[in-house]
């Protein structure tokens, strides 16, 4: 049986990287007394996949990860008995089983969205919202990408599902809307799009501006719509 | 859940490895503050990950935990980027759990394991705006107190601390605590709480005490300049081991720490008494935990943490009395449940090559022995208790279980070491990868052959071990005798089986300077400080020619401190200690030492240590 388990991250623990999130699953799975299944050989490890990454210092609402496990009391006993040996600012907030074809959390992105939002005092004061229809109509959203190997350029026009803004006017610090491309082929971070929008409004980004929040983790269903990642689940 | 953070995002986004500033671990222990009345930050003066793997931290933090009244967080060295950052920004060194400034709290407790950490603690403080000089301290200052296996000989830095803590902690930490409280609610100055806790047993307030000189720079006297200061101080230990503290929820950090498993202490002393060894000395008499309770602990912390390894913790596990049992409890408990079973100081023989086979992956683990020295004669000396025949009698049985890999750890530079003991080192390594071509039939030799790694460290002589008179090898006698074991081993006929690694020689130079210094070097380690040195315990950032001209600039030379050997009649800086074994024995046991004599073990014959005024353990077992 594989079991899906959504969860939160937030507060200090958001500074957590990816691996040390999944030591600290497999850590919690044992202490909730969780019946995983583990692969065969001398150094034996439990049967587990996450959905995608998450940056350090960025918060989430959606986080997806797939265990194997023998059997199970109910999921809502698994998620009450993770939550019970986790630590704050990591939440379950959902369990459910796959249905047996089902991919795997990470097999499955096809899309996240995430919030938006601007440190204070380092928000351009001009009225970001007013770009956004112009930002979106053009036909390449072009982004120069620094990797170890040198600079590359990418599109990001075709991954920008949804790009909203709500507030930003007056006193108010605008808060972002993003729905975007997070499969493995054109994963876009919020980032890029947010530096590729300031640029286009005549603006810099400057360092550690944003505030991000991860909300969920889509993937494709039929007729290539999309559908969260606690969607697939069969049983919850 | 406490939302507040000591550093910036800005910092923690830019520093390495930020999880080991934000706390939040399972079983890490938050209290409301304004219910307790100590705030206690206990420090481990090396970097997170070094620091979490303690198991003495643990413990101290379980127990001031319990009380109702003590909230005890933890503080680790901020690692070299964000040290740089902390000094820039006047950012104050804060505890982990509350994320609150160190300065603020009531004491600052700081372990010293190892004395190349000393440059460290300066650093501790200074991060921590605390003034370095224990004299310079306002009322307002946490009282900075220090433990561990150093503070046997805690004058090199007694300038720096308030108080020393002079044995195991379980003990005496709940009297001095309940003193603090009653000196605070009447007023009474810092000055007079150090005073009267300078009076209870185990606590050395170095304040209260003065040494005199001769010309020649050893020490004329050391005696209290107060009324009613103890002039002897006793350590502190906890008897029984079984119903005391022991950490059954420990901390478990989010990023790896060195040690990544659940640490089962099985016993605490050694019955051996290795002369070079100072902890199986100063922890006497042995004392095991029952072994019923042992089982429990262990089921109980591998569900508490989720831990996948569990390790027995002790100087000799093998001499454990109830070993097998535990093991084959262990084993059995484990096995279906995924978690691994780590056995170090094993001896090995026929038992443990069995355990090990049930445990290990054969192919992938190798074998452990410390013969610490090449020859029968100097292993007699050093009353190591290993012979020749043993170790070729182990290495043929793991030999025929399957194993290719053997590792060996010797000492250079032991007292009466000749050029024969080292080339005896080369010697031995050989024989064993002789051992393993009679043993193995060739079409029966996984790769073809055998991998024997010997490592060589190079002695430094510690406080109260019958070494603690002789004189330490010079740098240069260190190198010379790494270069003749490198030639040795070379000219081996089994050379190409045998690697080789030694140790740098510069940093037991300044080990051996701390090790048995006195008062006068608490300058040397300010100035090394103030120019620049910390976490000199890790090799790229230790300055050797900083530490040789500060000593220089202080009218002090290591060769008085390492090279010289003392008479047994000399003051020595730690003789105001009585840590249960008595001087008399040490004289004996060098004297011993010096005609290649040996001594037997605690187990089968008592040798009048002194220890068994604690009036337990194995010295009240033998007897029996």
């Amino acid at each position: 049986m594989r079991l899906r388990v959504k969860f939160k991250k937030y507060g200090p623990v958001r500074f957590i990287g990816h691996l040390d999130v999944m030591r600290f699953f497999q850590k919690a799975i044992r202490r909730a007394g969780i019946d995983v299944a583990y692969t065969g050989g001398f150094s034996p490890h439990q049967i587990m996949t996450f959905a995608a990454p998450l940056g350090v210092g960025i918060t989430s609402n959606g986080e997806y990860m797939d265990i194997e496990i023998h059997s199970i009391t109910s999921c809502e006993d698994v998620r009450k008995r993770l939550n019970a040996a986790s630590v704050p600012g990591i939440e379950i907030i959902f369990t459910g089983l796959l249905p047996d074809h089902a991919e795997n959390a990470m097999a499955s992105v096809a899309a996240a969205s995430y919030t938006v939002r601007f440190r204070e005092g380092r928000a351009p004061t001009a009225d970001l919202s007013a770009f956004i229809p112009d930002f979106l109509s053009r036909d390449h959203i072009l982004y120069t990408k620094q990797t170890k190997k040198g600079a590359r350029e990418l599109d990001l026009k075709p991954g920008i599902y949804e790009f909203t803004c709500s507030g930003g006017g007056g006193c108010e610090t605008p808060s972002f809307h993003i729905l975007a491309d997070a499969s493995s082929a054109g994963n876009i971070k919020p980032i890029q799009i947010m530096e590729a929008f300031l640029a286009h409004c005549g603006e810099v980004l400057q360092e550690n501006a944003l505030l991000i929040t991860r909300e969920e983790i889509y993937t494709r269903a039929e007729s290539s719509r999309l559908i969260s990642l606690e969607d697939m689940c069969c049983q919850s | 859940m406490n939302q507040k953070l000591a550093l910036s995002d800005d910092i923690l986004l830019k520093i390495e490895k930020p999880e080991r500033y934000i706390g939040h671990e399972i079983n890490s222990v938050t209290k409301d503050k304004s219910k307790v009345k100590i705030r206690f930050a206990m420090c481990f003066p090396d970097v997170y990950e070094i620091g979490m793997s303690h198991l003495g931290i643990q413990i101290l933090y379980d127990m001031f935990n319990s009380m109702e009244d003590v909230w005890c967080e933890r503080v680790y060295s901020p690692w070299l980027d964000l040290d740089a950052i902390m000094r820039k920004e006047h950012i104050p060194l804060f505890a982990l759990e509350s994320q609150d400034p160190v300065k603020d709290f009531d004491f600052l407790g700081i372990t010293l394991q190892y004395e190349m950490c000393y440059t460290n603690v300066l650093q501790i403080l200074d991060l921590s705006q605390i003034p370095l000089n224990a004299l310079e301290r306002g009322e307002d200052c946490p009282i900075v107190i220090g433990g561990g296996p150093c503070v046997y000989n805690p004058e090199p830095l007694a300038d720096f601390f308030d108080l020393f803590y002079i044995g195991e902690g379980e003990t005496q930490y709940e009297r001095l605590l309940t003193l603090y409280k009653e000196c605070r609610a009447s007023g009474l100055s810092r000055v007079e709480f150090l005073r009267r806790a300078g009076k209870l047993p185990g606590i050395y307030a170095p304040r209260f005490y003065e040494t005199a000189y001769h010309e020649d720079g050893t020490i004329k006297s050391f005696l209290p300049v107060e009324e009613g200061i103890p002039a002897i101080i006793r350590k502190e230990i906890q008897m029984d081991v079984t119903d005391t503290y022991y950490p059954l929820k420990p901390v478990v950090p989010f990023i790896k720490a060195t040690q990544d498993r659940v640490v089962l202490e099985i016993q605490r002393g050694c019955i051996r008494g290795c002369r070079f060894c100072q902890a199986g000395q100063i922890y006497r008499p042995v004392r095991e935990r029952d072994v019923e309770t042992l089982k429990k602990y262990a089921l109980e912390m591998l569900k508490n943490t989720g831990h996948e390894e569990i390790s027995l913790s002790s100087l000799s596990s093998s001499d454990y009395s109830r070993l097998p049992e535990l093991i084959d409890f262990l084993i059995e408990k484990c096995g279906t449940q995924h978690v691994n079973i780590s056995l170090p100081s094993l001896r090995i023989d026929a038992f443990s090559l069995d355990v090990m086979s049930k445990v290990q992956d054969i192919k992938k683990s190798s074998l452990t022995f410390a013969p610490e020295a090449g020859s029968q004669r100097l292993r007699n000396v050093i009353n190591k208790g290993l012979t020749e025949e043993d170790i070729i009698r182990g290495s043929t049985m793991a030999f025929e279980g399957g194993w290719t890999r053997v590792k060996l750890y010797f000492m250079l530079g032991l007292p009466t070491e000749t050029e024969e003991d080292i080339r005896g080192i080369a010697d031995l390594a050989n024989k064993i990868a002789a051992a393993f071509f009679e043993t193995v039939p060739k079409e029966k030799r996984v790769n073809g052959r055998v991998q024997i790694v010997a490592s060589t460290s190079f002695f430094v002589p510690k406080p109260f071990t019958p070494f603690q008179w002789a004189g330490q090898c010079t740098r240069e006698q260190f190198i010379d005798k790494a270069y003749l074991t490198r030639k040795a081993i070379s000219e081996q006929l089994n050379q190409k089986s045998i690697k080789y690694n030694w140790h740098e020689a510069d940093a037991s130079v300044m080990e051996g300077v701390l090790a048995r210094g006195d008062r006068r070097l608490g300058r040397v380690i300010r100035r090394v400080y103030e120019k620049g040195g910390f976490y000199e315990a890790w090799g790229e950032y230790y300055d050797h020619d900083r530490w040789l001209k500060t000593l220089e600039e202080c009218g002090l030379s290591a060769d008085f401190y390492t090279h010289r050997e003392r008479s047994t009649e000399e003051i020595l800086p730690w003789d105001f200690i009585d840590c249960g074994v008595t001087k008399e024995f040490l004289k004996r046991e060098w004297a011993k030492a010096q005609r290649e004599e040996i001594s037997e073990n605690c187990k089968v014959k008592c040798q009048g240590c002194g220890a068994a005024r604690f009036g337990g353990g194995i010295c009240v077992e033998t007897a029996r």
